[in-house]
Parts: C-alpha cells; sequence; structure tokens
C-alpha cells in the first residue's frame, strides 16, 4: 500500500459526534449533496426553539434582544469564518437564494447594456448558470464560458482572453461539485478587477472543506449553504464587499428591510439588513455559527489532512478497479474530497443502487452541472464526495460496492 | 464541546437499508440489458421520438413504423441504466403487431408487470422512460 496510515489528528472517534452514523451504520459519501450534523449544531438550534425563541430586530423585551444578540452573533461567526465584516454577510435561505438575490440586485443596480457580457466557468453549478442566463435573456447579454484545459482544470488563459472591456459579470466556482477541482480564483479576480467587472464566486463545495478568505480570492461576492458544512439546511450566506453592498440596490422587499415606508415609498435600512427582507432563518443561522465553531475547533489543518488522506487512498484504490474511470486531478490538495467516476458497463444509477443496497450512499446523475457533463462527453457520473469524518474504511466499502456492481451487471 | 448522544430509547431506528430481498437485477432483466432486443436505428420508419430522464442521464430514442393502424415495427437506441434499457427492449417485443387502440390502454402497471419486479419511486423514471415516449407518440395520433 503506498498510502501508510500516517497519525492524524481526526480519528474514527469523530463519527461519535454525528448521531447519523450511529444510527445507520451507512459509509456516507454524499457529503456534497449534504452533510450530516454534529450533535453541537442539534444543541444549539435547540437551545434556541427551547430556551430563547423569539424574533430579531423588533421585540422590545428581553428575550427578543438574547435571540437578536444570537443572530448578530452568528453573523459575526460567519464574518470571522470567512475572512469578512459582520457588515458583510447577508443571511439567505441557501446558496441558490443567495445567488438569485444577488442577480436581483445586481439587475437593479448595474447599468447593463445589450450585448455586454457575462463570463462564466464551465463549471458552475445551475444555482449559479440558471439565475444570470435569466438575467442576460431580460437584458439581452452574452453568456461565455470559460473552457476546460487538460486535467480537469478550467484554462486560464482562455479565461484571461475572455475577460474585455465588456464583461461585466464573471462567476467562477471555487471548487467544482462535480470534478472536486479547487480553482484558482484569485488568479481570475484580478484580470476581472482590471477589466471593471464584478467578480461572483460559489463557494459552496468549498466552503468547511478547505480555508476560505474573501480576501485572498479577491472577490466582490461570493457564497454558500450552510449545509454541506455540518451546519442546519435552510440557510445561506452572501457575501458582498462593503462598498458595493452600500450601492447596492435590495432584490426581495418587505418587512425586516426597510427604514421608513410612506403609502407611496420606503427607504431601506442599514447595510447589510436592507438585503433581508422578512425573518431570517434565525435557528439556522445560529446553528451554521455552531457548525463554523465546530469545524473552527477541529480546524482546517487537520481537516484537510484528512480528506486528502482519503481521497487519495480512494482515487488510488478505485483506479486499480479495472474499467473504471475518474474524474479528478491526480493532487489531493487541488480537491475539496470529491471524486466523481464511471464504471464501464455499470450504469452511474445502477451503480448507487447496488451501492446503497450495501450501505454506502454515493450520488448518480448530472448533478446539478449538465453544462459541466456535456463539456465531459458525459451524461452521467457517479460521485464518493468525502469529508473529514469519512475514513479509509469507507472508501474500502466504496471499493468494495463498485466489484459488487460490477459483478452483478456482469460488467 | 463535544456532546453525547441521546439514550438509545429516544433514537430513531435507521431507515437506510433496503430489503435485500426485493431483488432487482434478476436474469431476466440483466438479459435485456446486456443483450437488447430492438436495439439500434431502423432503416426505415414513420415516427421518432426521443425522450430523456436528466436526473439520472437517461435517454432514448423510440423508432415506430406503422402499416395502417397496426405498429409493423419497434426499435430503440440510448443510453441508460439496466431498467430503463431493459424496459425499452421489452416494450419493442411487446408492442410489435399491436393496434394503436390497444398500445392507448396500456398502463404503467403493465410495463411494471412485464418487469416483473419491484420498482421503487426511484426507479419509476427509468423503468417508464420507454413507456413515455410511447406515450407522446400514441398522443398525437
Ligand atoms: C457548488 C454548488 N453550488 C450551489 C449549490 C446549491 O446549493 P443549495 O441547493 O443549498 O442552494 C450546490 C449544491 O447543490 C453546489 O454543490
Amino acid at each position: 500500500m503506498r498510502y501508510l496510515k500516517k497519525s492524524m489528528n481526526i480519528s474514527e472517534k469523530i463519527k461519535n459526534d454525528f448521531p447519523f452514523f450511529e444510527k445507520t451504520g451507512v459509509a456516507y459519501l454524499d457529503s456534497a449533496a449534504t452533510s450530516q450534523t454534529p450533535q453541537v449544531v442539534l444543541d444549539a438550534m435547540e437551545a434556541y426553539y427551547t430556551i430563547f425563541r423569539a424574533n430579531v430586530h423588533r421585540g422590545l423585551y428581553g428575550l427578543s434582544a438574547e435571540a437578536t444578540e444570537r443572530f448578530e452573533g452568528a453573523r459575526e461567526t460567519i464574518a470571522q469564518f470567512i475572512g469578512a465584516s459582520k457588515e458583510e454577510i447577508i443571511f439567505t435561505g441557501s446558496a441558490t437564494m443567495s445567488s438569485n438575490l444577488l442577480t436581483y440586485a445586481l439587475e437593479n443596480t448595474l447599468e447593463l447594456r445589450e450585448g455586454d457580457e457575462i463570463l462564466l466557468s464551465a463549471m458552475e453549478h445551475h444555482s449559479s448558470i440558471v439565475p444570470l442566463q435569466e438575467l442576460a435573456q431580460r437584458k439581452k447579454l452574452k453568456l461565455v464560458y470559460i473552457p476546460l484545459a487538460e486535467g480537469f482544470a478550467l484554462d486560464y488563459k482562455e479565461a484571461k482572453r475572455l475577460i474585455t472591456p465588456r464583461t461585466k459579470i464573471v462567476a467562477v466556482m471555487r471548487a467544482s461539485n462535480v470534478l472536486g477541482t479547487i480553482n484558482d480564483v484569485r488568479a481570475i479576480s484580478q484580470t476581472a478587477r482590471k477589466n471593471g467587472a464584478i467578480m461572483i464566486v460559489d463557494a459552496t463545495s468549498a466552503a468547511g472543506h478547505a480555508p476560505l478568505s474573501v480576501k485572498d480570492l479577491d472577490c466582490d461576492y461570493l457564497y454558500f449553504s450552510g449545509h454541506k458544512m455540518c451546519g442546519p439546511t435552510g440557510i445561506g450566506v452572501l457575501y458582498g464587499r462593503r462598498d458595493f453592498l452600500e450601492k447596492l440596490y435590495p432584490g426581495f422587499f418587505g418587512g425586516g428591510m426597510i427604514d421608513r415606508v410612506t403609502r407611496e415609498k420606503s427607504s431601506w435600512r442599514e447595510v447589510p439588513g436592507r438585503f433581508e427582507a422578512g425573518t431570517p432563518p434565525i435557528a439556522e443561522a445560529i446553528g451554521l455559527a455552531a457548525a463554523a465553531e465546530y469545524i473552527n475547533e477541529i480546524g482546517f489543518p487537520a481537516i484537510r489532512e484528512q480528506i486528502e488522506d482519503v481521497f487519495s487512498y480512494a482515487r488510488e484504490t478505485l483506479s486499480r478497479i479495472p474499467n473504471v474511470s475518474i474524474y479528478a486531478r491526480t493532487d489531493a490538495r487541488e480537491n475539496a474530497g470529491i471524486l466523481s467516476f464511471t464504471i464501464k458497463g455499470v450504469h452511474p444509477h445502477d451503480a448507487a443502487e447496488i451501492l446503497s443496497r450495501e450501505n454506502v450512499a454515493i450520488r448518480a446523475g448530472h448533478h446539478c452541472a449538465e453544462p459541466l457533463l456535456s463539456e465531459l462527453g458525459e451524461t452521467a457520473l457517479c460521485r464518493a464526495s468525502f469529508y473529514f469524518y469519512n475514513t479509509r474504511g469507507d472508501a474500502d466499502r466504496l471499493a468494495a460496492g463498485i466489484k459488487k456492481a460490477k459483478a452483478t451487471l456482469r460488467a | 464541546m463535544r456532546i453525547g448522544l441521546p439514550p438509545a430509547s429516544k433514537r430513531q431506528k435507521p431507515r437506510f437499508a433496503h430489503n435485500m430481498d426485493e431483488e432487482l437485477y434478476k436474469e431476466n432483466i440483466l438479459d435485456h440489458y446486456r443483450h437488447p432486443r430492438n436495439f439500434g436505428k431502423p432503416e426505415t420508419y414513420d415516427v421518432r421520438e426521443k425522450s430523456s430522464n436528466p436526473l439520472c442521464g437517461d435517454e432514448l430514442t423510440l423508432y415506430l413504423a406503422f402499416d395502417g393502424e397496426t405498429v409493423s415495427g419497434a426499435r430503440f437506441e440510448g443510453d441508460g441504466c439496466a431498467i430503463s434499457i431493459a424496459a425499452g427492449s421489452m416494450l419493442t417485443e411487446k408492442i410489435k403487431g399491436k393496434d394503436i387502440g390497444e398500445l392507448k390502454l396500456m398502463t404503467p402497471g403493465d410495463i411494471y408487470t412485464m418487469l416483473g419486479i419491484k420498482i421503487s419511486h426511484t426507479r419509476e423514471k427509468c423503468a417508464l422512460l420507454a413507456y413515455a415516449t410511447l406515450i407522446n407518440i400514441l398522443a398525437v395520433r
């Protein structure tokens, strides 16, 4: 075996933090779809629901003050988690809601002219592509894509060539939810900035899986969901650079985001409140902050070490199985823990079904990235995604399941 | 900081594991998957209809030839999982020689019976892809 077990900071015991594993015994390899929830997150949310539940920013009584403090504290925690300041963090319902909110807000703010261009990476998730496609249709803009280069990475040379003064928006994900590739966003954002384009980063696959810093990425907007980084469902984050947010017109309207309302018109609250119309996901924000604290406590060095170890081990183990093709870069340091593959003679849907009968959960399909799949010339892929609670044992169960699938279908 | 699990009495039973007795990949299904009948584009046909199941990437094209009201030829091609290919193979065998009136009476239940396996919710679309394609053709005839 090439990968000798090193002394790692994360052991099998980490699974004990997650009630799910004890209850199911599943080799859960679908954290790129949604991760599991540690008990500390459940406890933080339960405390809100059972001890200090009240709406935020409105009740003039102690409980509401407590709920507001915890909610705003969550904003502070998340700001620190991505190297931003508190005023730059908007809580939304999900990455998808963040992307839609941002698109509406940009439409309300930017002066977009017919023929202006939106540049997207070929890896983007539907939640990034579709809102921008709709914007392009409404405003008669042109959509341009950064192609893939060899080895499941973006073609950075092409990216730089494709950014011109006509480019108004650039959207590049930090990590691909299909290939796992961690993109060098900074290399692109600097060219975008020089050309006056707005740089948007979908960090959904990266958040909680690799360190995240909006300063290092040098982006204007960034978003992610809470549920792929040990947080609850129903919460997303949209980061916006302070000076940009000050000038950004809101996308959604209603209570909570206004300063004054008359019969005819309204004025908006300060940033970031003006982007949070209605009652926000309070328990979820508190849960997400608990998740971020839990991740900080384990620490990214240990998280990366574990993900990279299990990814490399799985990649090597699978590549030794005949007729398995792998869609990931070789260097684990450039991967968010995602290993997509196909098995000749076994359709991904059948592979996922047979694996699930072996208590191994993987995902099969287009993974909400149809344009990427067609660039790869595939209609469906199997995807195993590894998080810090996964072990080499899980990878072994995956390999055994793949062999079983091949035997079942005589492939 | 890490807090223990609730007592065992409060925990729910796992629901993940499948019933292993429900065999999906029966010999008959595998045979049709590995050696699909009537597979490949025919030289002549009267109608061609393509359907896909984008979620799992299945694609299927059905080619029918008619002699009056009767299906005189049925072939298909596509890329899909064992269940969708087997269902396409069996369906093309079944509909040859039938007339449109008879085919319009076919139900999803007939397809499940034809496959002879228990189809879970997640495999419904696969099992019915060829059938749905046929329905689209019949709808305009
Ligand atoms: C890279 C990426 N972006 C965006 C999303 C959308 O996240 P959500 O469905 O939580 O809105 C996902 C998850 O499906 C994703 O993997």
